[in-house]
């Protein structure tokens, strides 16, 4: 079987070369762009994020990208958020008590951890999947590598549609529970970093590379 | 508490190769870089950290090099330091494949540099480096003073105000180490750790003077969220990480 293609979205987020290859070393057949045809029809989309959730939203929207974004879902097409790339497919992200607006995959808001707990939450946290999840199948005792000062901290989906099955979410805790994961048909996203938690993050992109 | 004491090697870096030496048995090259970040990565580091000690701009380019391969074949976070002055540094560095930049003379000579860099890339690739030392001096208020230089030069700044600063103005983590312990093997500052903790919520690396396994927890206690050491384990036994790391579980603290 060929290698699934994966884009990584190119928008200028940061540090995404470590992304690029460990997808690679997952077994991808990996692209760093923003061309719309490679974004809109690759096998797998890679959204990652660093950065504030305004800056990294209004950096998305320069390049029209929550367009791509919502017509690959819509189609079926799976895509995967990481880190600021997950907090915004949320309804809105509230950091220094300025709210931005989100993309609304996902009820919610994106506000900051507890102030008694040592933020930002940097290094290796224990996470809780779901039953039944496809990204930490094997993996589910394992820990991830989160740097993050906001979080989702309150999750209500109480949309009822019979044939639309709900959302898979692994919960974290620092300072208070928060998301740490969520599966939800082809969209996927994870508020840690995959791309640098060893091989229990390899396991997790080789998961979902797998699902292609 | 469910988040992890992390484990960090240091390698000093000069001009791409790593110098003080290391003692792995079995290694093709104790001097390259991208190896010794692999054997510590299988050891169990839960982050790397890199210190370039190179003098010359020119060889500095090689660092570069040494950070995108290491970051092309290592999955765990990358931290750089040494020579880093401006935020152009940074960009280079995370364009390198670094995750994280450690600032320490140029932040004391020009604090709003962490506000530029913090602006620009967010609180997270930054780390405060601070060297501080004992003194007696009264005007250093809590009794350690911000030095440069390797603890050669004093600066008369009081460490624990600078910490509170650099965490006002935005740092992700401070790295704190004590001239008075490094070198020594004798075990870390831990009221120094501790007075800092008061004055910051960021996450503290405490460094300077690990020698054992049971120096660890000490500091743990005294609110060091994570750890950073080099001849430990550079010169000890393989498995060094992992007595570390037993050490800091029997007491009660997870590790990964």
């Amino acid at each position: 079987m060929a290698a699934p293609e994966v884009v990584v979205l190119d928008y200028g987020s940061g540090n995404v070369h470590s992304a690029v290859r460990a997808l690679e070393r997952a077994g991808a057949s990996v692209s760093l762009t923003r061309d719309t045809d490679a974004v809109l029809n690759a096998h797998g989309l890679v959204v990652p994020g660093v950065g504030a959730f305004a800056a990294v939203m209004d950096a998305l929207k320069a390049i029209d990208a929550p367009r791509w974004i919502g017509r690959r879902i819509a189609g079926g097409r799976p895509v995967l958020g990481i880190c600021v790339g997950h907090q915004i497919l949320f309804e809105r992200g509230v950091e220094h008590g300025i709210p931005a607006e989100g993309m609304g995959e996902w009820p919610g808001e994106v506000t900051a951890l507890p102030e008694d707990a040592v933020v930002p939450h940097m290094g290796w946290n224990t996470v809780r999947p779901p039953e039944g999840s496809v990204l930490f199948e094997g993996i589910e005792d394992e820990r991830f590598y989160f740097v993050h000062s906001y979080a989702v901290q309150n999750w209500s989906f109480d949309v009822t549609i019979p044939e639309m099955s709900q959302p898979k979410v692994t919960w974290s805790h620092h300072g208070a529970d928060f998301i740490a994961a969520v599966e939800n048909g082809p969209l996927s996203a994870a508020q840690f970093h995959p791309e640098k938690s060893g091989d229990a993050g390899m396991q997790l992109l080789r998961n979902w590379t797998t699902s292609l | 508490m469910s988040l992890a004491i992390r484990v960090i090697p240091c390698l000093d870096v000069d001009a791409g190769r790593v110098v003080k030496g290391v003692n792995f048995e079995n290694l093709r090259d104790a001097g390259d870089p991208v190896e010794l970040a692999h054997r510590y990565n299988s050891a169990g580091a839960d982050e790397l950290t890199f210190l370039d000690v190179t003098a010359s701009s020119s060889a500095r380019e090689t660092t570069y090099d040494v950070v995108t391969q290491t970051a092309q074949e290592v999955f765990i976070p990358l931290t750089v330091g040494g020579g880093v002055r401006t935020e152009a540094d940074v960009d280079r560095l995370l364009k390198s494949g670094a995750d994280k930049a450690s600032i320490n003379t140029a932040a004391v000579g020009r604090p709003q540099v962490i506000d530029e860099i913090v602006n620009r890339f967010g609180n997270q690739v930054l780390v405060l480096s601070l060297d501080a030392r004992r003194t007696e001096d009264s005007s250093v208020a809590s009794g350690y003073e911000v030095t440069t230089h390797g603890g050669r030069k004093g600066t008369g700044m009081d460490a624990v105000a600078w910490c509170r600063e650099a965490s006002e103005r935005g740092v992700g983590e401070i790295l704190l180490n004590s001239i008075d312990a490094d070198g020594t093997q004798d075990g870390f500052d831990t009221e120094m750790i501790s007075d800092v903790r008061k004055v910051t919520s960021v996450p503290i690396i405490a460094s300077g003077g690990a020698g054992k396994p049971e120096h660890f927890p000490p500091v743990i206690e005294a609110g060091a969220d994570a750890v950073l050491a080099a001849s430990m384990f550079h010169f000890g036994p393989v498995d060094m990480i992992t007595r570390v790391k037993d050490a800091i579980r029997s007491v009660g603290y997870p590790v990964r």
